[in-house]
């Protein structure tokens, strides 16, 4: 799960990350207020999930409070456009008002969990500000890392190189590792994925601070993280893919015409890939668990009708232990109660499966019946060609 | 022969008693897996579709010598179930459960570092050695006894591999699935180096996704050990970057573990390697010519 810049500074603050001063405003007068408490040179910053909004247009400098208002009236409901949005960008619901600070120099600092290593890297680079996956493609021995025993925590030893090898001075040596070990501990402690600070601070007065702050979030250690939970915003995400999260599928919407529903998520991204190796182009990625019942299958399919980009559908269901004629009861069950109207093209593989075939067949539904993946993945292509 | 389970396994059921666990015990017994008992804190001393059930995981070694075991605990119990099995000296631990969180993995893979317990999995369909044992939740009559070996970090597309080749009559040594997750117990290049070693192994199947390194970390060890042919297939060549596409390690994050960069790794190693799901089987055949 992903959150906002501002929520991230929340939960850093709490564990004595330092951070800027800084308020959220909704509104123009919002802002206002929040600048004149503030005092001085603040940043207007556009609140989406997505980075690149400096780029954007999406950080702005504001010298007195009427400035700062003027910019954040300005924002607030603009379709902000970064290179992280994609060309439809996405619209600023509120703005993160924050002090301006002396800045010397911008850093980097990253953890994420190392899946070679199995454990926790803290990453640190002087390259900060900068799009740090250029970094790691072009200088990676421009990235420090240091590998986080888990249950120990990030060590003060390894904070202290970390700090050094960026060439921080002596008198800051305190403060950053006092920053870093915090940094860490919020990671963990919140079943983080992601946590990033870019860029990492120093300012003239000798201080450090996270200017900038993302965290993401393991959505399968939310149960035991309720107030994280409450902090994701829905304006942010898909309507489609929130919708089929609450029937617990697992739907990502493309941009093709061709739309798939398949048991198992390797399975559906293979369907994904044949389709285009047919000639089409994918709608999206499903994968109805499993077990694909009639439920599920029916959810699925009003889903994926209510794209409307879609002008067929192609079922792939390997049965395994399910039988085949128990999913294609389901499938003509759900394709009845829905109605739909674009070609449909079914492919069973597992137990019963001519049995399967046959109730399709016999359903009076306009289901055309496939035999192995290519052959579905071709007549599905073709269904929306109009030649058969 | 095959790797990893076969006649000699006695396989212990940890969450025997849930509805999972239950059904898939019933198919493993069926399927001539030697099942020698199963674990529920709280239900030890009753009797679970005729198989004893035991508090503990020691206590069950203890009473059957067991030297597997398959988890069907739920998700913010299964790494304890994991750590409490490797405690207890199980050799082999297959982990079904999907969705644990990564943290505790990360914890109970350094748990398990330095023991001789191997953990497959999480979030995988387990391993059969076909005709021989069936630790996991694979359909058991889509695969053949034969020479095959099959290894994959996912579950419906492994079957489809497999009902290819069984549908050329080309059986499978063992087939293994590693599991979607970020953090997994054994990794393609410890299996590859199995079936490598498998004097009954003849070909390799590997089958990848996006997301992470270890398809290109098995392609480097092929590349310098391995002499039987491997074909390879790697699926999610049409996701979107930055999308986490069902499995949680399938994600191509800051444009690394795209599908065009293992194919062409795999390739370069001598990987037979197919664009297509659907030649996997041909491929195959071809390949053991």
């Amino acid at each position: 799960m992903k959150i906002h810049e501002y929520q991230a500074k929340q939960i850093l603050a709490r564990y004595n990350v330092r951070i800027p001063r800084g308020e959220v405003a909704y509104t123009r007068e919002e802002a206002r207020e929040a600048a004149e408490r503030i005092r001085g040179t603040v940043v207007v910053k556009a609140q989406i999930h997505a980075g690149g909004r400096g780029k954007g247009g999406g950080v702005k400098l504001a010298k007195s409070a009427d400035e700062a208002a003027d910019i954040a009236g300005r924002m607030i409901g603009m379709n902000l456009v970064t290179a992280q949005t994609g060309s439809e960008g996405r619209k600023v619901q509120k703005v993160l008002i924050e002090e301006g600070l002396d800045i010397r120099q911008e850093l980097y600092l990253g953890i994420v969990i190392d899946r070679q290593m199995g454990k926790p890297v803290f990453m640190a680079s002087a390259s900060g500000g900068m799009d740090i996956e250029e970094v790691a493609v072009k200088n990676p021995e421009l990235i420090l890392k240091e590998y986080v025993e888990p249950g120990f925590g990030l060590q003060a030893y390894q904070a202290r190189r970390l700090a050094f090898g960026l060439g921080l001075a002596p008198e800051l040596m305190t403060d950053a590792v006092q920053f870093m070990v915090a940094l860490y501990t919020a990671f963990e402690d919140t079943d983080a994925s992601l946590a990033e600070i870019n860029p990492f601070l120093v300012t003239g007065g000798n201080k450090v601070y996270a200017l900038d702050a993302k965290m993401n979030f393991d959505d399968n250690a939310l149960y035991r993280h309720r107030d994280i939970k409450e902090l994701r915003d829905l304006n942010e995400e898909d309507p489609l893919e929130i919708e089929a999260s609450k029937f617990g599928l697992n739907y990502i919407k493309l941009d093709g015409n061709v739309a798939c529903m398949v048991n198992g998520a390797g399975l559906a991204m293979a369907t994904m890939d044949i389709i285009k190796l047919a000639g089409g182009n994918p709608a999206n990625f499903l994968d109805v668990g499993g077990g694909a019942s009639a439920e599920q299958v029916k959810n699925a399919f009003r889903l994926l009708l209510s794209d409307k980009n879609v002008k067929a559908v192609l079922i792939n269901i390997f049965g395994g232990i399910m039988r085949c004629d128990v999913v294609a009861s389901g499938v003509v069950e759900a394709a009845r109660a829905i109605g739909v109207q674009v070609p449909v093209v079914v492919r069973l593989e597992g137990t019963n499966v001519d049995e399967g075939q046959q109730i399709l067949r016999n359903s009076g539904l306009n289901f055309i019946v496939a035999d192995g993946m290519k052959d579905a993945a071709e007549k599905v292509v073709a269904s929306t060609t109009g030649i058969k | 022969m095959s790797v990893l389970a076969d006649k000699n396994t006695r396989l212990l059921v940890q969450g025997i008693t849930g509805r999972e666990g239950a059904f898939h015990t019933i198919q493993a017994v069926k399927y001539g897996t030697n099942v020698v008992g199963g674990v529920t804190p709280g239900k030890g001393g009753t009797k679970h579709e005729g198989i004893d059930v035991f508090n503990t995981v020691e206590d069950a070694r203890r009473n059957t010598s067991a030297n597997a075991s398959v988890v069907f605990v739920p998700p913010p119990f299964a790494a304890d179930a994991i750590m409490e099995a490797a405690a207890a000296g199980i050799e082999l631990i297959v982990c079904i459960t999907e969705g644990i969180p990564t943290f505790d993995m990360v914890r109970a893979t350094a748990f398990l570092n330095g023991k001789k317990t191997r953990l497959i999995g999480p979030n995988c369909p387990g391993v059969i050695s076909p005709g021989r044992c069936k630790v996991g939740i694979m359909p058991g009559h889509i695969h053949l006894e034969g020479h095959v070996g099959v290894v994959s970090r996912s579950g419906t597309l492994t079957y489809e591999a497999v009902g290819q080749l069984s549908k050329r009559k080309i059986g499978q040594s063992t087939c293994v699935g590693i599991g979607g997750d970020p953090i997994i117990g054994t990794n393609f290049i410890d299996v590859i180096r199995l079936f490598n070693e498998d004097p009954d192994t003849h070909a390799i199947v590997m089958i990848g996704e996006i997301g992470g390194a270890a398809e290109e970390e098995a392609a480097a060890y092929i590349k310098a050990n391995v002499k039987k042919p491997v074909v390879g297939f790697i699926c999610g060549q049409t996701a979107p970057p930055g999308r986490r596409m069902g499995h949680a390690g399938a994600i191509v994050a800051g444009g690394k573990g795209t599908a065009s960069e293992k194919m062409a790794a795999m390739q370069s190693a001598g990987i037979r390697v197919v664009k297509s799901p659907a030649e996997i089987g041909d491929a195959v055949q071809a390949g053991m010519k």
